[in-house]
């Protein structure tokens, strides 16, 4: 069971979410919330593998992209019902991250990033190669969400669904780090080597926490196909892995609100730098490399240290 | 048929010499920093775009060469003294996004200074193809081969001879033991940056004519030089060496032999299937973890 201070902070998300469609003005808002929301939702579950496993993926965009592409696939090419298509999308998703897993979790640090990074790098060339299935460079279309007859028609009825999404992907991490393997993860953390001896299998702890993110993303991917309509290959690419590593860093590592800050942060901030026109990556890269120099640990770790300093 | 294997080796050579140098610096901002620096494609991309620009202004090519490697070395050094070192202490995954912001940076920077067009850089000398052996091959791929050559010595030099190429590998050693024989750590960090960058950006030069550049190349040959240094052993020389010409040379075979349109996969194969039997790559050391 959940912490006491877990249920608190759960529920102010839950407030969040109820009460944020008051202030939205538009149709471009919902989409931005939704979007955010779905960013969320799969750095919730990379934030374990990365804040709370200590292991690092730059390749968990490829395992969105394959939720994305098994919906738009399944659904769109062989009639399937679209849960049917997310599940087995997320099921498919979830043997190959276990099969990959084993070998590449072996690896330590800077090693395990280059092989997560090429693993995502793979995944993204073959999906654009392979036009005849997956349309190739110019993405395909993804017919609409329908759910036993019933199917969200418009931006307000999606917002609702990413948002109950959220919150059973964050309610699932937190009961998951309160568990016995939450303890596992952060004995692991520490130091792997330690944690072995007192009798931790740190082998089958790093791959369950690897197939859960992956499959979370690949959840992720499906309903973000549904909701847009349409999928291209840069949702799979590096660039796009990376986003995710940097919204989860960017919140606060081992800090599961702090990933879905980062997440929000980080889809929010670029619909404004838009604005800017020709200077968005300037500004875009500058805020990134500011942020985490002078806030290594993050933003929600690094403010709630300066809240405590400030009461004590 | 064999005529062919020497047309695709002379390509996988040309190609890894490059990723060598790109997979060198790498080595040695690692060495002197435990950082993987994500924007070293970025130098790279400097080097080729300074260069274009320069020539199309009407400097002549050899001025326009020095200029652009002596930019991408101040960028490197800027990068150290304002972003890594400050951060001090921050973990391996803070400062790789750290690094990734920097390239991100760099690259807007790169399209408001110059442009978001392909640009072709003349080759230095000619673009007759020379006859060897039924297979041939471009005036600028020996350029390349050559200039690699000399720089690899040039290094060797560096090390064997120079202090501060001494200071460089101990510090690459042990850190905190050539902090205590009072060896600047800092400041063999910061030559290390400028080093790498100055590395990345001759290898930017010298591709330029034959690949095109943009502002936005950085990313994949970044990559790509990343996986020669992990597949050499990250953090030993000979290794980015040896890593980038074999990363060249499969790729070359691979997109001849196997499918072109996969070429960009092949390298991120080898390296998974490498990574799977040898966790340390190639040359890399060899050894448990210390608790």
């Amino acid at each position: 069971m959940a912490a006491r201070r877990d249920l608190v902070g759960l529920a102010c998300l839950a407030a969040v979410v109820a009460v944020l469609p008051l202030l939205l003005p538009n149709r471009y808002f919902y989409d931005v919330a939704i979007l955010a929301g779905i960013n969320a939702i799969v750095c919730v579950g990379l934030n374990l593998l990365i804040g709370y496993a200590g292991q690092i993926s730059l390749g968990h965009a490829g395992f969105f992209g394959l939720g994305a592409y098994a919906s738009a696939i399944l659904t769109g090419r062989y009639g399937w019902p679209a849960w049917g298509a997310l599940v087995a999308g997320a099921a498919f998703v979830g043997v190959l991250a276990a099969a990959i897993g084993r070998p590449i979790l072996r690896l330590k640090g800077h090693y395990l990033a280059m092989a997560t990074l090429g693993m995502g790098i793979i995944i993204s060339i073959v999906i654009t190669t392979e036009d005849r299935i997956t349309g190739g460079p110019d993405g395909m279309a993804v017919v609409p969400f329908h759910l036993f007859g019933w199917a969200p028609r418009n931006e307000e009825a999606w917002y609702w669904v990413v948002g109950a999404g959220l919150l059973a992907s964050v309610a699932l991490v937190l009961n998951l780090i309160a568990s016995p393997i939450g303890r596992a993860l952060r004995a692991i953390h520490g130091s792997e080597v330690a944690a072995e001896v007192m009798g931790v299998d740190a082998a089958r702890y790093k791959l369950l926490v690897f197939v859960v993110s992956a499959v979370m993303a690949a959840v992720a991917g499906s309903i973000a196909a549904h909701y847009g309509g349409f999928i291209t290959p840069a949702k799979v690419g590096f660039l796009h892995s990376i986003e995710l590593v940097t919204m989860v860093i960017f919140g606060g590592m081992a800090s599961t609100f702090g990933a879905v800050v980062g997440a929000v942060v980080l889809t929010v901030l670029p619909q404004f730098l838009t604005l800017l026109k020709d200077y968005e990556l300037l500004v875009f890269g500058a805020l990134l490399m500011g942020t985490i120099v002078f806030m290594p640990r993050g933003l929600v770790p690094s403010i709630a240290a300066l809240v405590r300093r400030g009461r004590a | 048929m064999l005529s062919q294997a020497l047309q695709f080796l002379f390509t996988g050579v040309t190609v890894g010499a490059i990723y060598a140098l790109v997979a060198l610096g790498f080595t040695l901002i690692y060495n002197s920093s435990h950082v993987i620096n994500f924007a070293q494609g970025e130098f790279v991309m400097i080097g080729g775009m300074a260069t274009v620009f320069l020539v199309g202004a009407g400097v002549p090519m050899p001025l326009a060469v020095a200029a652009a490697v002596a930019l991408s070395t101040l960028v490197g050094m800027a990068l150290e003294k304002f972003a890594i070192e400050p951060a001090g202490r921050a973990s391996v995954v803070s400062l790789i996004i750290i690094t990734i912001g920097a390239s991100i940076f760099l690259r807007g920077l790169a399209q408001l200074v110059w442009d978001k067009k392909l640009h072709a850089m003349p080759p230095f000398t000619g673009d007759a193809p020379i006859a060897v052996a039924g297979a041939t091959i471009l005036p600028q791929s020996l350029w390349v081969l050559g200039a690699t050559v000399l720089l690899v010595l040039a290094l060797r030099w560096f090390f064997a001879r120079t202090l501060l190429g001494k200071a460089m590998l101990a510090v690459a050693n042990n850190r905190d033991a050539a902090q205590l024989v009072g060896i600047g750590v800092r400041r063999v960090q910061l030559a290390s940056f400028a080093l790498s960058a100055a590395l990345g950006a001759a290898a930017g030069i010298l591709i330029a004519p034959i690949t095109l550049t943009a502002y936005d190349i950085g990313t994949m040959i970044g990559l790509k030089g990343f996986a020669a240094a992990i597949l050499g052993g990250l953090g030993s020389g000979p290794g980015a060496i040896v890593g980038g010409l074999a990363l060249g040379i499969a790729e070359a075979m691979g997109a001849g032999y196997l499918s072109s349109a996969y070429k960009d996969a092949i390298a991120f194969v080898v390296i998974l299937l490498v990574l799977f039997f040898l966790p340390r790559g190639i040359l890399g050391a060899r050894g448990g973890e210390r608790v």
